[in-house]
């Protein structure tokens, strides 16, 4: 039997690194991606948590959360592709127009 | 050893079964090369061993000497991995097909030997989760090999197969709501046929409602999903070179196009037991004389084999020949003396002769249609297909709820 | 070592495997392919929990829906490989430390509070579809009706992004 504990230091692991992805990686697509783990990340927390309480509101949450993901990536992509072909570029660092 | 004896039990069906299926891959290809030539008023291969059943050794014997030419400037990871990923998948779905549904009268070990790999809960999903991933193999085949037709062609396939993946999930929710469960075996309960007989289908649904839409809706997309004609726009040799796979060679193409007949064969198992009952006789049991059927298909087809034989032009087709052509019908009368070998056959008799039909309709429908262009291809996923699979979804759960003992 | 224990270490190094190539690996489409080997490593770990639906769910949506779309969107802007840029001295320095620190603080609390967590007294207990539904359609069905609209958005946000310029 796994004790509950170790679901959640992998949840909180697998947060630190996307966390780290998305502040070090340039690429737009991979930050997003990050977001995705960072994401997948939290919906093993909440399910192990629903496992520990005998309860299943918490796979219902997990649920929510990936068609939230869903909705989040279809409509993020389309500003990608058209912010891309407007810089020419996936550079974030590119993205500068306003700055000072 | 008897507490290793489910994995070892497990290992061994999942040889026997890798076997079976790979066999019956190489035949499937012969087979459809016959019917499409007689189709088409010619002979297809008859010179390579009698009637042509040695093509397929033929066939693989020179996919193994090709040369493998790797092309310059393709990303090696991904190129190798796209074939593997897409033979892998095909493959694993065929885990959760359950062939029969009594046991084997022997154990192994203890354990008793059931006619599936395994039976989960979801086991429904899991082969959709499956069909999910298998657009990787393709999507990534097309963009690793580092060329203009390809990409293309590894694009538009993806496209139709991740459009038509929705009318082909829709489709199956009447049946899921009448069977109340996702895995394989309670579906196949469901459609009793004890009673009715061939009504007792999904087709029919005497127990429910019929679910005719909700098969051709899923046929259809079946067959755009395992990317064969008319659906076969992608890796069509007129129409982009050869799609997706134009850069592969030998054994990496070979996996490609077991990965396609496999799938085949996954798609036809799985509408046989979606909507037409499985391993259910289209009898009633109250006809007990159908129980021959199996004997009576047999020992006329051994016997006209050993005809057919005796006949032939060469050494090795009247040698080979009529000693299969016995053997057949020797089985076939073993089971008539032997009720209950007789009463285990049933199961899988019906199943797999229902498989085959679908393989059948399969070629048949490569044999007679054009293709469609990709703009009428996703208009029909699209604007068609998903419609319809919506309605059917509302009009099974109207009817189910309508029926249901309060 | 249980089955189980076995398992989920497995399990957990292949996410952990996954997730530190999509930082490390200079090409998008690489990382793209290790987030899908870390979306498939927590379904298999959903699996484990007992949590079949979930499981299933996480490989249909995410795997073969979501992970596509970004795949297809790295083949249409023929992304290539990352160019080095120069950070900023904060983040050169501070950043991967602050990073780990972060990870640290959140497994410490697990880790020390743990014994507050029940365990479950089935561990790995089938979640029936049924159960789920039910409740998804009872308790849940006021942000079951606002996720669909939701989606509905998403879709008319998507087709509106996608229209071509108007002259």
């Amino acid at each position: 039997m796994v004790p509950t504990q170790y679901y959640l230091v992998l949840s909180a692991i697998l947060f630190g690194l996307g966390a780290v992805a998305f502040v070090f990686r340039r690429n737009i697509i991979t930050i997003f991606m990050s977001i995705e783990l960072m994401l997948n990340a939290v919906n093993l927390a909440f399910v192990a948590f629903s496992q520990a309480r005998g309860k299943l509101d918490g796979q219902i949450f997990v649920l929510f959360v990936i068609v939230v993901a869903a909705a989040e990536a279809a409509v993020g992509l389309g500003i990608i592709i058209l912010t891309a072909r407007n810089r020419q570029s996936l550079n974030v660092e590119r993205v500068d127009l306003l700055k000072l | 050893m008897a507490e290793y004896g489910f994995w070892i039990l497990t290992l061994i069906k999942i040889v026997l079964l890798l076997i079976v299926v790979l066999t019956a891959n190489a035949y499937l290809t012969w087979f459809e090369r016959k019917v499409v030539a007689h189709m088409q008023t010619r002979m297809g291969p008859h010179r390579v061993g009698p009637h042509g059943l040695l093509q397929p050794a033929a066939d693989g014997l020179k996919f193994l000497f090709k040369e493998d030419v790797m092309p310059d400037g393709v990303d090696k990871l991904v190129y190798m991995l796209a074939p593997f990923l897409a033979l892998t998948l095909s493959l694993t779905s065929l885990a959760v097909i359950p062939f029969g549904p009594k046991p084997l009268p022997f154990t192994f070990f203890g354990h008793q030997i059931d006619l599936w790999i395994t039976n989960p809960n979801i086991g429904l999903l899991v082969l959709f989760a499956i069909t999910a991933l298998g657009v990787y193999g393709i999507a990534l085949a097309g963009w690793s090999s580092n060329s203009k037709y390809p990409l293309l062609g590894g694009l538009r396939s993806s496209a139709q197969m991740v459009s038509y993946e929705l009318t082909l999930t829709l489709s199956v929710v009447g049946v899921v709501l009448m069977a109340n469960s996702f895995s394989l075996t309670e579906i196949i309960k469901q459609q009793d046929s004890s009673k009715y007989g061939l009504l007792g289908w999904n087709l029919f649904g005497i127990h429910s409602f019929t679910q005719v839409i909700g098969f051709l809706c899923f046929f259809i997309a079946a067959v755009a999903e395992t990317n064969r004609v008319p659906f076969d726009l992608p890796e069509a040799e007129s129409e982009l070179v050869a799609g997706f796979h134009t850069e592969y060679s030998s054994f990496k193409f070979a996996m490609f196009f077991i990965a396609e007949y496999t799938s085949m064969i996954t798609v036809s198992c799985l509408t046989t037991i979606l909507f037409f009952g499985g391993w259910n006789s289209p009898f009633p049991a109250s006809w007990g004389f159908t129980l021959y059927l199996p004997s009576l298909l047999l020992i006329p087809f051994g016997l006209w084999l050993v005809y057919d034989g005796i006949k032939y032009e060469t050494l090795f087709g009247r040698l080979v020949l009529p000693v299969v052509g016995a053997a057949l019908a020797a089985i076939g009368l073993a089971l008539i003396l032997f009720p209950g070998a007789n009463e285990f056959i049933q199961a899988p008799f019906w199943f797999l002769s229902k498989v085959f039909f679908f393989l059948f309709f399969y070629v048949w429908v490569r044999g007679t249609l054009p293709r469609f262009r990709y703009d009428q291809l996703m208009n029909i996923g699209w604007k068609l297909l998903l419609p319809v699979s919506i309605v059917n979804v509302i009009i099974t759960a109207a009817v189910v709820l309508l029926r249901a003992t309060p | 070592m249980s089955a189980a224990l076995l398992t989920f270490f497995a399990l957990a190094t292949l996410a952990t495997v996954g997730a530190l190539s999509l930082i490390l690996q200079r090409h998008p489409i690489h990382s793209a392919l290790s987030l899908i080997v870390v979306m498939v490593a927590i379904a298999g770990l959903y699996l484990l929990m007992g949590a079949e639906f979930v499981a299933a769910v996480q490989i249909i949506v995410y795997g073969g829906a979501i992970m596509v779309l970004f795949i297809f969107v790295i083949m249409l802007l023929n992304a290539g490989v990352e160019e080095r840029t120069d950070f900023s001295k904060l983040a050169k320095f501070g950043g991967l430390p602050l990073a780990l620190a972060l990870t640290g603080l959140l497994a410490a609390a697990m880790v020390r509070h743990g014994s507050a967590i029940p365990n479950p007294d089935t561990p790995g207990a089938l979640a029936s579809t049924e159960t789920l539904s039910t409740l998804l359609f009872t308790t849940f069905v006021y942000p079951f009706e606002l996720t669909s609209f939701l989606i509905l958005v998403a879709i008319m946000g998507a087709l509106v992004l996608a229209q071509r310029e108007k002259n």
